[in-house]
């Protein structure tokens, strides 16, 4: 039982990142329908932002919490200057051509900022500060659930609880769910589509942000590619629970964490990958627009 | 008050408006009629800078606006039905009602205009928390003609509002069209049922492929003898 708990727990942590990165593609997409390939290297600059944050702190002898809360806010402030502008360079000017010409700018713009950090930084892996302190409360549950775990969890959900209410209840969230459900109606109603578009952007990087932030410091190390791969992962979930979908996202990050967590702890991790995207085929043939995704009617 | 002058408007390379100039004083009903794809939509869209005029210009309360922005034409007080009402349909009848006052910070103002709506369209208070997509054809445009109505509209641009509604319910839009219309607000109405539109207008214009070929009292266009052949299937 313990040790399914640490699975449980372990794919919890695992698929609350991938929601928070997964988040900032379907947002994207729900608006303009562009897969923002480039949204991994958002979350990777700010996993390396937090680093040049608390190597700061650390030289000015902050304690740890300090440290970690103020890299959170830096990097999640750097990385959405990065999307606004990324979106600024890469997207807008190609607002009005065929679809595959931002998917392209897209994908120049992800190989640009890697390789951009790979020159600025370094190529080998650099060990990460653990920015998350152990908590003597956790101790006794420790072999289940760790205390960085259990942060990242409740981070997690505290920032998807500030987003559902953000676009619930706010001007700017009405105009953002206006916008991706009739764009022309919205531009009727006097929404500025641009700065709808920007505000996405801002909001899905800087909690791309956050998760880059979170799980580097879980993990220990990072390096320029780690955004290429966890931006594969979260992209196929935002795709398993239905791309657009902003609770699909999150479940689909989850369901997804699960599957990873399980399927190493049970069977072997040489097998992660493949139960991942297995699991992707198989939703994909039954249920074709993700799990809470929608078919799209054709209006009248 | 709204005038256009000689505007060409273009999708890609096919020209779809051909130098229409058309003028709408305040206080009246205008009315545009024409057959399908005459570019009666196209004419709405150019004032409202969804696909702005390539040529001519666009002058409201004397000033030119063919170079504005969609939302800059709103904040004038431009508002627009399209065509197919265009309802948001995962948001609920009163986050429409919203987004119809994004562009308002009045907020005592807002609440007044909800409670008048809600008088005229007592069936849009009774839904208020039910979403948009699950309306019935005329509650969707008796919600859009509320939505524009939430921005305040100086001149109202209203399309096709009969477009699949039953005869019933097509009558009652056209007397709501006209209440609204006594109320103070001007109205540039296209439609394709003409005898409908131009009953309750006070001037019409004619359009034939991107051109306008007649312009007229309505009461002088319902007895013109080319109209009634072409438009009024009589």
């Amino acid at each position: 039982m313990d040790y399914f708990l640490e699975l449980f727990f372990g794919g919890l942590t695992r698929g609350s990142i991938y929601a928070l990165i997964a988040l900032g593609y379907t947002m994207v997409y729900g608006i303009i329908e562009l897969i923002n390939f480039a949204h991994g290297e958002i979350y990777m600059i700010g996993a390396f932002t937090a680093l040049i944050v608390a190597g700061v702190c650390s030289l000015l002898g902050l304690n740890l919490i300090s440290i970690l809360i103020l890299a959170i806010i830096i990097s999640m402030f750097y990385s959405a200057a990065y999307g606004y502008t990324v979106e600024k360079i890469a997207y807008k000017p190609l607002r009005n051509a065929p679809r595959l010409s931002p998917l392209i700018s897209a994908i120049g713009m992800s190989i640009f900022l890697q390789n951009y950090v790979l020159l600025a930084q370094t190529s080998d892996f650099v060990p990460f500060p653990s920015l998350i302190p152990e908590f003597e409360f956790m101790e006794p549950v420790a072999h289940i659930m760790g205390s960085s775990e259990l942060v990242i969890i409740v981070v997690t959900a505290i920032a998807m609880v500030i987003l559902s209410l953000f676009i619930k209840f706010t001007k700017i969230g009405k105009a953002m769910r206006a916008t991706a459900q009739d764009r022309k109606m919205a531009l009727l109603c006097g929404v500025n589509v641009d700065r709808v578009i920007s505000v996405t952007f801002i909001i899905g990087s800087a909690l791309a942000a956050l998760g880059g932030v979170l799980i580097a410091s879980h993990i220990g190390q990072i390096n320029f590619y780690i955004g290429f791969i966890a931006g594969i992962k979260a992209f196929t979930a935002a795709v398993l629970g239905g791309i657009g979908s902003i609770p699909g996202a999150v479940l689909g990050g989850l369901v997804l964490g699960w599957t990873e967590s399980f399927a190493t702890g049970y069977v072997s991790s040489d097998y992660e990958d493949v139960f991942a995207f297995c699991l992707l085929v198989i939703i994909l043939i039954f249920r074709p627009a993700g799990i809470l995704g929608r078919t799209n009617t054709q209006k009248v | 008050m709204l005038e256009l002058k000689g505007v060409c408007t273009f999708y890609g390379k096919i020209q779809a408006l051909h130098e229409v100039s058309l003028s709408v004083q305040e206080g009246e009903i205008v009315t545009l009629i024409g057959a399908n794809g005459a570019g009666k939509t196209t004419t709405l869209m150019s004032i409202c800078g969804i696909v702005p005029a390539k040529k001519g210009e666009i002058w409201f309360q004397g000033e030119p606006i063919h170079k504005l922005s969609p939302d800059q034409i709103v904040a004038k007080g431009i508002i627009q039905v399209p065509e197919g009402r265009l309802i948001f349909p995962r948001m609920t009848v009163m986050e429409n009602l919203d987004m119809g006052a994004y562009l308002r910070k009045d907020k005592a103002e807002i609440k007044r205009d909800l409670d008048y709506i809600f008088d005229l369209f007592p069936i849009l208070a009774e839904r208020k928390n039910q979403l948009g997509g699950t309306l019935s054809g005329g509650e969707q445009q008796m919600l859009a003609i509320s939505r524009a109505l939430m921005a305040r509209p100086k001149v109202l641009l209203l399309d096709e509002p009969s477009l699949g509604l039953a005869p019933l319910v097509i009558k009652q839009i056209f007397k709501i069209i006209e209440k609204i219309n006594k109320q103070g607000t001007t109205i540039f109405l296209v439609e394709q049922n003409a005898h409908q539109a131009l009953k309750i207008a006070h001037k019409g214009y004619v359009m034939e492929n991107g051109r306008i070929v007649m312009e007229d009292s309505a009461a002088n266009l319902l007895t013109n003898e080319d109209v009634k052949k072409a438009y009024l299937g009589l």
